[in-house]
C-alpha cells in the first residue's frame, strides 16, 4: 500500500492518472460520449440538474453515472488508504454561491477546465480563449491567496456527514435504476432525459459508471486538480499538478488522431460557439471561483467523496447554478451566448470580487 | 525552540502557504507543520523540498499529521 501511495504522490504517479484520463475520455467518446465532452465534470453536472426537473432545457438532461462514479470512486480510494476524513464548516454559504457562478461562468464558455482540455485535444481553437481566460481566472485567485484570502478552517465532524454526499449518488444511481431510459422518451418516472442533443448521446450505463469510479479512485489517489495545476505554477512555480494537466491534453489528443475524432477549426465546433471575449470571460469567472473555492469541479467531487462537506456543498451549488443558468437564459448555445449570460458573467465576477476581497486576514 | 504553524482543518494551498511564509521570513531553524490530510502533508512536504528544506520526521497526530522541517 505504502509503495502505491508513494507512486501516486510522485511526478510518475500524476502523469500516468493524466494520461489514462486523456485516453479514457477520449474512449467515453467514441462509446458514446458527445464530442470533446467524454469527461466534462460542468456539463455533466448540468444534465443530472436536468435530470431531476431543475431545469427544463430538454437537449442536456441525462443522469451522468460518470459523476456518480467520481463520488463513489473516490470514496472507495479513501477508506482503501485509511484517508475518509469527514469535515465540514469552513465557509459552507459562500462555497455554495461560488459553485451556482462557477458553473454560470463554465455554461457561457460551455464547459468545465476538464472539457477546455478535451475540446483543445479534439482540435477546437476556441478553448484557446477559454484556457487563456481560465489562467486569467486562477491568477487573479492566486493574487486574493497571496494577499490572505482564506475560506477560514473546517472542523472534523462525523462520519455520516461525509457521507451524504456519497448516498446522495447513491440514490441518484437507484433512481436511475428504478426508472431507466426508455428509447424516444422524455421521461421516465421522475427522471428526464433527453431525446434529442448532447444530453441523448452516452455510453452505455455500466460502461460510463466503471470508468467515473476509476478516475475518482486513480484522482483521489494522486489529487488530480486542474485548477490546482494552474494555480501552483501561478503561486508556487511548482510543475507537479501541471504535469498531469498536460498529460491528459497529450493523450487525448493522441487517442483521438488514432479513434479518427480529431478535427481542427473554430466555427462548426461540436457544443461550442465562436464568441472569443465570452469564450475567455465565461472561464475567467469559472476559474476565479474554483481557485476561491480550493478546486476544479473534478477535484471537488473527489473530496466530496473522501467526507468533505464543503466540497459537497460547492457540487450542489453548480448543479443548483445549472438549474440558473438554463432557466434565466445565462447557458450559450452553439449560436452564442445566452440572452442574460453576458450581465450573468459581471454579476459574478462582482460577487467573486466581493468574496476575494473582504474575507482575508489582515497582516496583524 | 521550534515555530508551530497551525494548518489544521484549512485546505490547499493554505498549508503550503503558511509553510512557506514560516520558511522564508521565520527565524527558527526547526518548524513544526500540523496538518489534517494526507493531501496536505503531501503537498507541504513537496513545497518544503523545493525550497530546501529537509522533512526530518512525520508522525501521526490526533487524526492528522506532525512534520518537522530542518531550514538549511
Amino acid at each position: 500500500m505504502d509503495a502505491v501511495k508513494r507512486f501516486f504522490a510522485s511526478r510518475w504517479g500524476i502523469i500516468s492518472v493524466g494520461a489514462f484520463i486523456g485516453v479514457l475520455a477520449a474512449l467515453l467518446q467514441y462509446w458514446g460520449n458527445p464530442a470533446n465532452m467524454g469527461v466534462c465534470v460542468a456539463c455533466f453536472e448540468r444534465d443530472i440538474a436536468g435530470a431531476v426537473g431543475l431545469h427544463r432545457a430538454d437537449v442536456v438532461q441525462y443522469m451522468r453515472p460518470e459523476i456518480i462514479g467520481f463520488v463513489l470512486g473516490a470514496l472507495i480510494a479513501a477508506y482503501l488508504f485509511s484517508e475518509f476524513r469527514p469535515r465540514a464548516g469552513s465557509a459552507p454559504i459562500v462555497r455554495f454561491i461560488l459553485g451556482i457562478f462557477a458553473m454560470i461562468g463554465a455554461l457561457v464558455f460551455l464547459g468545465c477546465p476538464w472539457r477546455a482540455m478535451l475540446r483543445l485535444a479534439g482540435g477546437d481553437g476556441n478553448a484557446i480563449f477559454g484556457l487563456a481566460g481560465l489562467t486569467a481566472g486562477i491568477a487573479i485567485g492566486a493574487f486574493f491567496l497571496k494577499k490572505g484570502y482564506n475560506l477560514g478552517r473546517a472542523q472534523a465532524t462525523y462520519a455520516s456527514v461525509g457521507w451524504l454526499m456519497p448516498l446522495t449518488m447513491v440514490g441518484f444511481l437507484l433512481l436511475m435504476l428504478i426508472y431507466p431510459q426508455v428509447s424516444g422518451e422524455a421521461k421516465s418516472g421522475v427522471l428526464f432525459y433527453s431525446a434529442k442533443g448532447p444530453g441523448s448521446l452516452h455510453a452505455p450505463l455500466a460502461i460510463s459508471l466503471v470508468a467515473g469510479l476509476v478516475i475518482g479512485m486513480l484522482a483521489q489517489r494522486s489529487r488530480f486538480c486542474t485548477m490546482g495545476a494552474i494555480r501552483d505554477l501561478v503561486l508556487f512555480r511548482q510543475t507537479h499538478l501541471v504535469s498531469g494537466f498536460l498529460a491528459l491534453v497529450v493523450f487525448a489528443f493522441l487517442a483521438n488522431l488514432v479513434l479518427g475524432q480529431f478535427n481542427m477549426g473554430f466555427a462548426g465546433q461540436p457544443v461550442a460557439h465562436t464568441m472569443h471575449l465570452w469564450n475567455f470571460m465565461g472561464m475567467l469567472l469559472a476559474g476565479l471561483a474554483f481557485a476561491l473555492a480550493g478546486g476544479c469541479p473534478g477535484r471537488q467531487l473527489f473530496m466530496a467523496g473522501e467526507g468533505d462537506g464543503d466540497a459537497a456543498i460547492f457540487v450542489f451549488g453548480m448543479i443548483v447554478g445549472a438549474g440558473i443558468a438554463h432557466n434565466f437564459g445565462l447557458a450559450s448555445s452553439p449560436a452564442g451566448v445566452g440572452p442574460n449570460g453576458i450581465a450573468a458573467v459581471f454579476v459574478g465576477l462582482a460577487a467573486c470580487l466581493f468574496i476575494g476581497f473582504t474575507m482575508r486576514k489582515t497582516a496583524a | 525552540m521550534a515555530t508551530t504553524v497551525d494548518a489544521r482543518g484549512l485546505s490547499c494551498p493554505q498549508p503550503v502557504l503558511m509553510t512557506l511564509d514560516e520558511i522564508k521570513s521565520g527565524s527558527d531553524k526547526e518548524i513544526i507543520v500540523l496538518v489534517d490530510t494526507d493531501t496536505s502533508k503531501e503537498n507541504v512536504t513537496r513545497a518544503a523540498n523545493s525550497q530546501g528544506c529537509t522533512v526530518k520526521d512525520v508522525q501521526p497526530d490526533g487524526g492528522g499529521y506532525r512534520l518537522t522541517l530542518i531550514k538549511r
